[in-house]
């Protein structure tokens, strides 16, 4: 194996390790804690698709980060006061079920992607940047002024979605829920950069021109990396309103779309495990610091400096050195 | 005779006041070198990024296969089977050189590409872009980062990309710029071979290079072609002459 993979089985050991010591030791905001840093990972691991395989600095992943959570709480809600979202021109019931949420939360967020995607993907550099930015605000400012789900004051789920054969109000099933998710789309995405569509989409990043004239259209393998990547942050605002049992318009927020591309730049841009060392290291900096003062975030500000100035492959490429192509 | 395999009909391109191609044809038959050659600025480049979809012509037609490409992409003339290399180097730096070669393999005619199956343990792909890897002599450096290749080495890469793409066609924009002595030699040497595969459309500085490879020679200047004929003919036109080529031809 190699060092960057010695790296993340470490990143990946310890993050079921706290939870699972926590879980023994009758920490439930220990877990709590840990099963933040899995959700949050799991949307940066989204987000690394489009930002670190296709280089597209989408700063409005919010949008699919909220729309999954907002999804969540629609169904949710309509669920929990048994009342249809419509019964014309055919019945649909809201659902306090996992499995559907997650499906629903895929899908529309990946739609969402589709249509950001057609539209930004037109353009590139700062102007992506700024398209991006101005789609997830149009969705915060859509999700303050809609009343009928809470407007500004947000969305409250009394009880926490149902799996089946579970109990997803106990702590520790919940985080082994979410760490099972984030494990696929780790898996997802380390299949994709090594697949072909990696190499192709690789290309489109270095040299589009190249890409064009081997028969490649870097449009349509930016859009599909930018759907997919859409898609996976979806689901992880779902979990992320399930594990607060609360939705709000803050899910939509640029603040949002920022820490996203932080923890990638902190863990390392395009590598696997980089949104796990970010959103983990965000969560215990936040966490730590944050009781310490409240302008925490200057820290992360100095963080993020020296990363951004003396180590530009993050903290995992710190570590394992250069990235390498694997057979 | 048979119908050429690509046919320049009439092309015009202006850039405002610049007139960068100016009512230019020619043709590709095949089996043969066709060289362009210019001086600076005459429009050569901007006459392949028409031929090759990446600029649209003002007016014109381009043929391609017995069939009308004007109106086609970049993508969908290389999946045609045109191949183009670049005067100066495009290609993915952070990835390996064999993973460079892969990508003209990539897109077999109508293909799709895979996203599941590891690229780099896809046996047929990696035997065709070794080969290929091979043939320009660059096989020991497979494994190295492309950012790590000299500037010699990147551009026999850039023919070995063509080369995967199993092209009809070959369309070269100075393959050997900035290469020293010994590398255009070999390169001649190479590009000498690659003419029964696929003809070649070559836009070259280096004289030896040109004189020693070409069946036919199209001199462009200001955008207009002023001349096209055998070496032969071309070196021994007075107008060429003072153009272009000067006292030492
Ligand atoms: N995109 C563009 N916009 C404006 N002018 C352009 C553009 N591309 C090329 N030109 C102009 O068109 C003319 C032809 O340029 P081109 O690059 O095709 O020349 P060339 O024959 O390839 O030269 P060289 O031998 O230096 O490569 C030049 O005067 C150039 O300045
Ligand atoms: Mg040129």
């Amino acid at each position: 194996m190699s060092r960057e993979g010695w790296i993340n089985a470490a990143l990946y050991a310890g993050l079921l390790a706290v939870p699972l010591w926590a879980w023994l030791a009758d920490e439930p905001f220990t877990i709590t804690l840990a099963t933040r840093v899995a959700i949050l990972a799991l949307a940066g691991v989204g987000l690394n698709i489009a930002l670190g395989l296709g280089g597209l600095v989408s700063l409005g992943h919010a949008a699919f980060f909220g729309i999954g959570g907002y999804e969540m709480g629609i169904l949710a809600s309509h669920a929990q006061s048994y009342s249809p979202l419509m019964e014309t021109p055919f019945l649909i019931e809201g659902t306090k079920s996992m499995p559907i949420i997650w499906l629903v939360a895929v899908l529309a967020s990946g739609l969402a992607a589709l249509v950001i995607g057609a539209l930004s993907l037109r353009t590139s550099g700062v102007y992506f940047i700024m398209i991006t930015l101005a789609f997830g605000q149009m969705f915060y400012f859509f999700a303050i002024s809609w009343p009928a789900y809470g407007g500004e004051d947000g969305l409250s789920i009394y009880v926490r979605n149902g799996f089946p054969g579970l109990n997803t109000l106990d702590p520790i099933q919940f985080f082994a829920i979410c760490f099972v998710l984030l494990s696929a789309a780790l898996w997802l995405s380390a299949r994709l950069a090594a697949s072909e569509f990696g190499l192709a989409l690789g290309a489109a990043r270095q040299a589009p021109r190249r890409a064009e004239t081997v028969g490649l259209s870097p449009y349509r393998l930016r859009l599909l990396a930018f759907v997919i990547s859409g898609a996976i942050t979806g689901l992880a605002g779902a979990l992320f309103a399930d594990l607060n049992r609360f939705v709000s318009p803050t899910m939509f927020s640029w603040q949002l779309s920022g820490e996203l591309i932080v923890f990638i730049i902190l863990g390392g841009v395009g590598r696997l495990f980089g949104p796990v060392a970010g959103a983990a290291l965000f969560i215990t900096l936040e966490h730590f610091l944050g009781g310490l003062s409240e302008f925490w975030h200057i820290y992360l500000g100095l963080l993020l400096l020296l990363v951004v100035l003396f180590a530009r492959g993050g903290i995992i490429g710190l570590l394992a050195g250069r990235r390498v192509a694997h057979d | 005779m048979t119908d050429p395999v690509l046919s320049v009909q009439g092309i015009s391109k202006s850039f405002g006041a610049v007139c960068a191609s100016d009512g230019i044809s020619l043709d590709l038959r095949q089996g043969e070198i066709h060289a362009i050659i210019g001086p600076n600025g005459a429009g050569k480049s901007t006459l392949i990024a028409q031929i090759c979809g990446g600029l649209r012509p003002d007016a014109g037609r381009i043929d391609f296969l017995g069939r009308d490409i004007t109106g086609l992409s970049v993508p969908a003339r290389a999946r045609l089977g045109l191949a183009r290399t670049f005067q100066i180097s495009a290609l993915a730096m952070e990835d390996t050189a064999l993973q460079n070669a892969m990508l003209g393999a990539l897109m077999p005619r109508g293909g799709r590409l895979g996203f599941f199956r590891p690229v780099l343990r896809n046996a047929a792909l990696r035997d065709t872009a070794m080969q290929a890897l091979e043939r320009v002599g660059l096989a020991d450096q497979a494994a190295l980062r492309t950012a790590e290749l000299s500037h010699g080495q990147r551009r026999q890469l850039e023919i070995a990309v063509a080369l995967t793409l199993r092209p009809r066609a070959f369309v070269m924009d100075e393959p050997m710029a900035g290469m020293g002595a010994e590398g255009s030699r070999q390169m001649t040497a190479f590009l000498e071979g690659l003419r029964e595969e696929a003809p070649i459309l070559l836009v070259e500085h280096d004289m030896d290079a040109v004189f020693a490879l070409a069946d036919r020679i199209t001199v462009l200047v200001y955008g207009r072609c002023i001349a096209t004929g055998t070496v032969a003919e071309i070196r021994a036109s007075r107008e060429v002459r003072e153009a272009y080529l000067g006292e030492d031809a």
